[in-house]
């Protein structure tokens, strides 16, 4: 009885709709009473306080409050402020005036836009074929492995564990230009190079994803180690007694029994490389001669860039349409992937 | 002595229902080709995923003159810990190591309370108003983050509510890393197959929400804590943007915002020892708990999927 006082008067407070529920009434009995008479209908469907409380309602919602003031104020409030800033000039200073797609007219007569565009489509497809390919054929060959399993998944993982920064800049030693750079100096050996890496237009953008592909494969073996592990292994036992070879089991009962997880990872690497930033951030900074400007950098440059800076419309314009790009691309793929895999 | 090896495995194993069977691995083919394939790719494996560690670590003992001119060489003119000693302490790495365990501990904390408090009140007490929510929390799942970045920079710097810019200071960096909407899906699907007869018996026994909380839920979610927590405190250490954004103070920043700022001015051998020091944590953490890491990234899978 003292521990539902104080627990009425909260919910009454926190739900101003109750305020019709007699204050404070002498007993249960008169209260449940009171409240019959006054409201029947509305007692059916959302009960009185009391019965809320008891039947676990503030006990639901306590437990949910970190999560819903946590979401709503840094997810679901900066949604929705996206949304407003793309169609306002914002400079923080002055309160914010209504432009209509003034931001999104901005960023598509930009002539930064189609280049970085162009890079970021560049990057995505590279990685595509460097990064789609190896994981997939490295975990195949690593569940096979009848010793030292462990071993594999272990050193394929590890490049995931370095912080990616401290991978980005320990990779720009690497590409050092000079006959004496790591890469260089490991090509000549057997006398090739010395190669410019970083430094050309044309090799900078395939020295970026070969080291996004190393940062990345390790995650992406792993998940297919486990979609393996999930593969109905009695069909190679009776594809075996019909006589099929190795290629023909892989081809014809691994692949398949895999395609769910491969058409997920395929547009979740998609989705991924086309919000690349860390890479064109710190290995070039979008250089040489914006080769390596890509749409994230271009973004960060609007809003916080040193020359630019400042242009928050712009910024969330155009994240906004990276974003409704990647929800049709990904909304287009399920469709067409839907089709095939039935 | 490769394949004595081979045949005393086939002989003891014999699995007919792997990939490669038992009479497959007989055929002398599929023996060395696949015996080599493994071996390759075992060589491959050291050499990209140890390799670079391998040779940063190797730098961080180097005098800077060796690591410019020789490169590949090992040790030519000795070894020494002076770059180390000197990233220590003159680039103070010791003190944005410190920073980026506060930072990491921080966001694991409010990960932590967020994902157990609201997966356990969706799977669980489930209120009428649940799947609105789990509605909510899954949209949050396809929104890319770049597209919270400038708006939630903006809420930091002028928030709404309180008018107090929270420029440099930690909760802007813990609180945010709250909102993973991903670590909650993780918790309420580890929730939602917990026998539910246990939860029952509890309610019939009276037991209240918070009991049934901190007695039954929290103790059976051990693995799950686990892996949640290894991802939180990881994805802290390798956070770059956003604590560059908001950290401005550069007594404040964590040792990702500071590495790339140092790297102008500073000798190449320290800034190589710099690197190998902000590293050392990460790796050493996956070494003990590698199970955690692999299973946990398996999931990863199994949820986006």
């Amino acid at each position: 009885m003292t521990r539902t006082v104080p627990e009425r008067s909260s919910v009454s407070v926190t739900d101003p709709t109750r305020s019709t529920a007699p204050p404070a009434a002498a007993s249960s009995h008169e209260d449940g009473a009171a409240v019959r008479s006054q409201t029947p209908r509305r007692r059916r469907r959302f009960g009185t306080p009391r019965t809320w409380v008891r039947g676990g309602g503030l006990t639901s919602l306590l437990f949910l409050l970190p999560m819903l003031l946590i979401f709503g104020a840094f997810s679901w409030y900066p949604i929705v402020r996206t949304v407003i800033m793309s169609l306002q000039h914002t400079n923080l200073v002055q309160p914010a005036t209504w432009v209509g797609l003034d931001n999104f007219r901005t960023v598509l007569n930009d002539p930064l836009f189609p280049i970085a565009l162009k890079n970021t489509g560049y990057f995505a497809l590279l990685a595509l074929i460097f990064g789609y390919p190896i994981p997939l054929a490295a975990a195949v060959l690593m569940s096979e492995a009848r010793r030292f399993r462990g071993i594999y998944s272990a050193l394929a993982y590890l490049p995931v564990v370095i912080p990616p920064v401290v991978a980005v800049l320990l990779w720009k030693t690497f590409y050092d230009a000079s006959p004496q750079g790591v890469f260089n100096s490991i090509l000549g050996w057997v006398h090739l190079g010395p190669y410019p890496w970083l430094q050309s237009q044309s090799w900078a953008m395939p020295s970026l994803v070969m080291e996004s592909t190393w940062a990345n494969a390790g995650g992406t073996i792993i998940i297919y180690l486990a979609a393996l592990t999930g593969v109905n292994r009695e069909l190679y036992e009776a594809a075996a007694v019909d006589g099929a070879g190795l290629w023909h089991k892989v081809w014809h009962i691994t692949m398949p029994q895999l395609r769910g997880v491969l058409l997920v990872t395929l547009i979740l690497q998609i989705i991924g490389t086309a919000q690349v930033f860390l890479e064109p951030f710190l290995f070039t900074s979008g250089g040489p001669t914006n080769s390596t400007m890509t749409i994230m950098l271009l973004i960060y440059n609007y809003a916080f860039g040193n020359s630019l800076g400042g242009d928050y419309g712009a910024a969330t314009a155009l994240s906004l349409m990276l974003a409704g790009f990647l929800a049709l691309l990904s909304l287009v793929y399920l469709r067409v992937t839907r089709s095939w895999s039935t | 002595m490769a394949t004595t090896e081979a045949r005393l495995l086939t002989d003891r194993q014999a699995p007919d229902t792997a990939l490669v069977s038992s009479a497959d691995w007989r055929r002398p083919a599929v023996r060395y080709g696949l015996g080599g394939a493994h071996i390759v790719l075992l060589v491959l494996l050291f050499v990209a995923g140890l390799g670079p560690i391998l040779w940063l670590a190797k730098a961080a003992i180097t005098p800077t003159s060796d690591t410019l001119s020789t490169p590949m060489a090992l040790f030519p003119h000795g070894g020494t810990f002076d770059n180390l000693r000197h990233a220590w302490t003159d680039l103070r790495v010791g003190r944005y190591f410190w920073n980026t365990v506060v930072l990491a501990f921080g966001s694991w904390l409010c990960q932590i309370v967020v994902a157990t408090t609201g997966g356990f009140a969706l799977s669980i007490l489930k209120p009428k108003y649940a799947s609105i929510i789990t509605g909510l929390l899954l949209t949050t799942l396809f929104v890319p983050a770049i597209v919270l970045l400038v708006p939630l920079y903006i809420e930091i710097v002028h928030p709404p509510v309180v008018h107090h810019s929270f420029v440099n200071s930690y909760w802007a960096i813990w609180l945010p890393a709250g909102a993973s909407a991903f670590n909650v899906v993780l918790m309420k699907r580890f929730f939602d197959n917990l026998p539910r007869e246990i939860f029952e018996a509890a309610r019939v026994d009276g037991a209240s929400g918070f009991r049934m909380f901190f007695s039954i839920t929290l103790p059976m979610s051990r693995p799950i804590l686990g892996v949640v927590s290894i991802f939180a405190l990881l994805a802290s250490w390798k956070d770059f943007l956003w604590p560059l954004l908001v950290l401005s103070d550069t007594n404040g920043q964590p040792l990702s915002v500071r590495l790339p700022a140092i790297q102008a001015q500073t000798e190449l051998g320290v800034f190589l020892a710099a690197l190998f020091l902000a590293s050392i944590g990460p790796i050493i953490g996956f070494l003990i708990f590698q199970r955690s890491f692999l299973r946990g990234s398996g999931l990863s899978g199994a949820v986006k999927g």
